[in-house]
C-alpha cells in the first residue's frame, strides 16, 4: 500500500511493438502505460501472446529488430528516456541500472563460460571495481542468493548446476551492480514448485534487504498473490486491469480476471466446479478497434465492439479497462 | 488368475468395494546407462523403483511429483510404451507385462493415452480426420463411411467443429490441439485413460476447458483416468484419489481430501506448502516449508528413505532403512519411519 505513494522509478507511456512478419504485422503491445513504484514488487499478470514478456523486452530494446519495431512510447527512467537513448548508453543501463533475469536460466546463461566469469562480467563494465573486487563481490552476491560454498561455485559451469542453482546465479548477476529496477520474466515457470518457493522466498528477502523494485512477470496467479503489492493485468496487448494485490483478487473489476480466477483450482478448496472462458485468445494480426476480449465476454455489449476501452479508476488505485460496471451491473458511464 | 486377484486385494487391504481396473504390483524401470566403446553398463537410472497401486473402475488416480520422478515413466511403462525391468501390470487380470505382437495389440484400444505436448504428439503432415481416424482403421472393422461418421461423432464430443477435418494440426491453437488428442484417445471406446501432463502446456484460461471437457466424458464413456501432473492445485480438483512420487518411489497414497488436509508424508506436506493459492489473504497466513536442496539423482539415489537428505524430521534410522510401505487405516498409505 505505502509502496504506491512513492515516487515512480519508471515511467512507461503508450508504449506499442509491432514484429512485421511474412504473415503481417502482429501488433504484441498496443499502448501500455504504467508506472513502477521505488521498492515496488509489481506483478504482470497475463497469458502467452498477451504481450508481457515483450512490454517488458521493449523497454530495454531486447527484442530483435527487424521484425519488431517500437512503432511509439516513452520509457522515463532516472532522467532520461531509456527509448531514446544511444547504444553506448543503453549498456550502461542494461544490466546496470536495470537488472534483467530470463525464463529459462539454461538458455540465458552462457554455457562455456564460468559462474565466475558471468558474474564478475557486468561488474567490471559497469562498477570501478578490478578483477580482485570484482571476484569477491561476486563471492558475496552468490552467498546472498543462498549458494552454498560460493568461493568454490565460481569455478563451476552453468551445467554443473541444477536448474534451481542456475537461476540463483541467474539473480545473482541481475543483483550484481544495484539496480533501481529488476525485471524478472517468468523466472520460476521452468522450474518444479519445491524449488519456486525456495526462490521466491529469496527474491523477499533480497526485496526487503536491497529495496530493488522488481517486476514479475508471470502466467501464474498464484505466485504473485503472496509476492505482489501491485499487479497489472494484460490481454491482447493491453492492460486491462490495475490493482493493488489484495483489491484485484477480492474484488476484479474486469470480466477477464474474473474468468481468470474463476478458472483457476485452488489447493485449498475442495470440490468447486472450475468456470473456463470460453473461446481462444485474440489474433493480434490488427491493430485493435474494439476490446480484444469482447468475443469471450459474456457481458459484451454494443459498445464494447465498437471503442477500444481505455483504463478508468473505479477506486485509488484500481483501474480497469471495461465498458461493463460489474459491481453495479450496468454500462459505465 | 483369481488367485493372483485375491491376493492383490488382501495386499491392498481395500476398503472401496469398486472393481480393481488396473494393479501396479511392485513396478520398476531402470534405464541403463552405458559407457566406454564397448557399450557397457555402468549403472541405471532407476526412474521408477518397485511401486504398487491399484486403480479402480471410473475413478481418477491423480500422480503427481516434482520433475524426474519418475510419473510419466509410470504411465509409459503401464501401457507398456517402455517395457518394465521388473514387476508386472495387471490390466482387469491380465498381466500386460507378459503380452507380446497380436496379444499386446488386442489390449491396446482399450487403454490409450493423452500426451503432454499438443504441438509434438500429432503428426503435422497428417489431417485432423486421418489422426483422429487412425486408431480407427488400425483397430476396427469400420469401412470408410461409417469411419467418416465416427470422426465427426468424435470430433463433436470433444467441441471441434466437424467441418475442420480436413485440416492440418498448425491451424488449430493449443487448446483444440490438446481436444484432437483427446479424441483419438477416445476413439476406440476405451475403459482406462492414461493423461501425461495433459494441461500442462496450455493457458489457464484454456486449462480449465480442456479439464471439464475430461470430466464429462469420464462421466458420459465411464472411463478410469490415471492423471499425472505437477499442478496440484488441478489433481485436487479433479481426482478422486492421488499417489505422490518422489524419485521413482511412491511414498503417499490416499483419497484425495486426505491427502490435502491431512498429508503425512513430510514430502507431501512440503509439496503442499510450496503450491502457492491465487489469494493474498491467504498466502499471508499460510506456513510455508521450504525444503533445502535439490532433487538427488535418481541414478545414485540416497540409501534408506530416497527422500533423507531433505527431510525437515530425518533421523538417524532414515538413511540406513528403507521404510515400510504400509497402511496408516482408512486406506491410507505411506512411507514413512514416522508418519502417524
Amino acid at each position: 500500500m505505502s509502496a504506491s505513494i512513492r515516487p515512480p522509478v519508471l515511467e512507461v507511456k503508450e508504449l506499442k511493438t509491432h514484429f512485421h512478419t511474412q504473415d503481417g504485422t502482429v501488433h504484441a503491445v498496443n499502448g501500455v502505460s504504467f508506472d513502477v513504484h521505488e521498492g515496488e514488487l509489481l506483478g504482470v499478470v497475463g497469458e502467452s501472446g498477451s504481450g508481457k514478456s515483450v512490454t517488458m523486452m521493449s523497454l530495454l530494446r531486447l527484442i530483435p529488430m527487424p521484425p519488431g519495431e517500437i512503432v511509439q512510447g516513452e520509457a522515463n527512467f532516472d532522467d532520461k528516456d531509456l527509448l531514446q537513448l544511444d547504444p553506448e548508453d543503453l549498456r550502461q543501463v542494461r544490466g546496470g541500472e536495470v537488472g534483467f533475469i530470463f525464463q529459462d536460466p539454461m538458455t540465458s546463461l552462457n554455457p562455456v563460460l564460468t559462474i565466475g566469469r558471468q558474474l564478475t562480467e557486468p561488474l567490471l563494465l559497469h562498477t570501478e571495481l578490478d578483477k580482485k573486487g570484482a571476484k569477491e563481490r561476486a563471492k558475496e552476491l552468490l552467498d546472498m542468493v543462498g549458494i552454498p560454498d560460493a568461493g568454490s561455485r565460481l569455478k563451476a559451469y552453468p551445467h554443473e548446476l541444477s536448474g534451481g542453482m542456475r537461476q540463483r546465479v541467474m539473480i545473482a548477476i541481475a543483483l550484481a551492480c544495484s539496480p533501481g529496477v529488476l525485471i524478472a520474466d517468468e523466472p520460476t515457470t521452468a522450474l518444479d514448485v519445491t524449488i519456486q518457493a525456495q526462490i521466491v522466498a529469496i527474491v523477499k528477502d533480497l526485496r526487503e534487504r536491497l529495496g530493488t523494485a522488481v517486476v514479475w512477470i508471470t502466467h501464474d496467479l498464484g505466485v504473485i498473490a503472496g509476492l505482489a503489492d501491485r499487479v497489472i493485468v494484460m490481454y491482447g496487448g493491453r492492460i486491462v486491469e490495475e490493482a493493488p494485490v489484495r483489491e484485484l483478487y477480492a474484488s476484479p473489476a474486469h470480466p477477464y480476471t474474473v474468468g481468470l480466477l474463476a478458472s483457476l483450482p485452488r489447493l485449498d478448496q475442495k470440490g468447486q466446479e472450475l468456470v473456463s472462458i470460453p473461446g481462444q485468445p485474440p489474433s493480434l494480426y490488427a491493430e485493435p478497434t474494439s476490446c480484444s476480449f469482447a468475443p469471450r465476454c459474456t457481458y459484451a455489449f454494443d459498445r464494447c465492439l465498437q471503442e477500444v476501452p481505455e483504463l478508468v479508476e473505479v477506486s485509488p488505485g484500481h483501474r480497469t479497462a471495461c465498458f461493463w460496471d460489474l459491481e453495479n451491473e450496468r454500462p459505465r458511464a | 488368475m483369481t488367485e493372483t486377484q485375491d491376493s492383490i486385494e488382501s495386499e491392498t487391504g481395500s476398503v472401496d468395494t469398486r472393481e480393481v481396473i488396473l494393479s501396479v504390483r511392485n513396478l520398476k524401470k531402470h534405464f541403463p546407462i552405458m559407457k566406454g566403446v564397448f557399450r557397457r553398463q555402468v549403472g541405471a537410472v532407476r526412474a521408477v523403483d518397485d511401486i504398487s497401486f491399484d486403480i479402480r473402475r471410473g475413478e481418477t488416480l491423480g500422480l503427481v511429483g516434482e520433475s524426474g520422478c519418475g510419473k510419466s515413466t509410470t504411465g509409459r511403462v503401464i501401457l507398456q510404451l517402455d517395457h518394465a525391468t521388473e514387476g508386472n501390470v495387471f490390466f482387469e487380470g491380465q498381466d500386460l507385462t507378459e503380452l507380446k505382437g497380436e496379444a499386446l495389440r488386442s489390449v491396446r484400444p482399450r487403454a490409450q493415452m493423452i500426451f503432454q505436448d499438443p504441438h509434438a504428439c500429432l503428426n503435422p503432415r497428417m489431417t485432423v480426420s486421418s489422426i483422429v481416424g487412425e486408431p480407427l482403421r488400425e483397430h476396427s472393422k469400420m469401412g470408410p463411411v461409417e469411419r467418416r461418421g465416427r470422426i465427426e461423432e468424435l470430433l463433436t464430443i470433444v467441441g471441434l467443429d466437424p467441418s475442420h477435418a480436413n485440416r492440418y494440426p498448425h491451424e488449430f491453437s493449443g487448446g483444440q490441439r490438446q481436444r484432437i488428442g483427446i479424441a483419438r484417445a477416445i476413439a476406440l471406446n476405451p475403459d482406462f485413460i492414461v493423461a501425461d501432463e495433459p494441461i500442462a502446456a496450455l493457458d489457464v484460461s484454456i486449462q480449465a476447458q480442456v479439464v471439464n471437457l475430461l470430466e464429462e466424458l469420464q462421466e458420459s464413456l465411464g472411463l478410469t483416468y490415471l492423471f499425472i501432473s505437477h499442478d496440484l492445485s488441478m489433481v485436487r480438483h479433479i481426482a478422486d484419489r492421488v499417489a505422490v512420487m518422489y524419485l521413482g518411489h511412491i511414498v503417499e497414497l490416499t483419497d484425495v481430501e486426505r491427502l490435502y488436509d491431512q498429508p503425512k508424508h513430510p514430502y507431501t506436506q512440503a509439496l503442499l506448502s510450496a503450491v502457492p493459492v491465487p489469494d493474498p489473504r491467504a498466502e499471508d497466513i499460510r506456513e510455508r516449508t521450504i525444503l533445502e536442496g535439490d532433487l538427488p539423482s535418481p541414478s545414485n539415489p540416497p540409501p534408506g528413505c530416497v527422500f533423507n537428505t531433505r527431510c525437515p524430521i530425518a533421523q538417524q534410522q532414515c538413511s540406513s532403512q528403507v521404510p515400510e510401505w504400509r497402511d496408516l487405516g482408512d486406506d491410507h498409505w505411506v512411507a514413512c519411519h514416522f508418519a502417524e
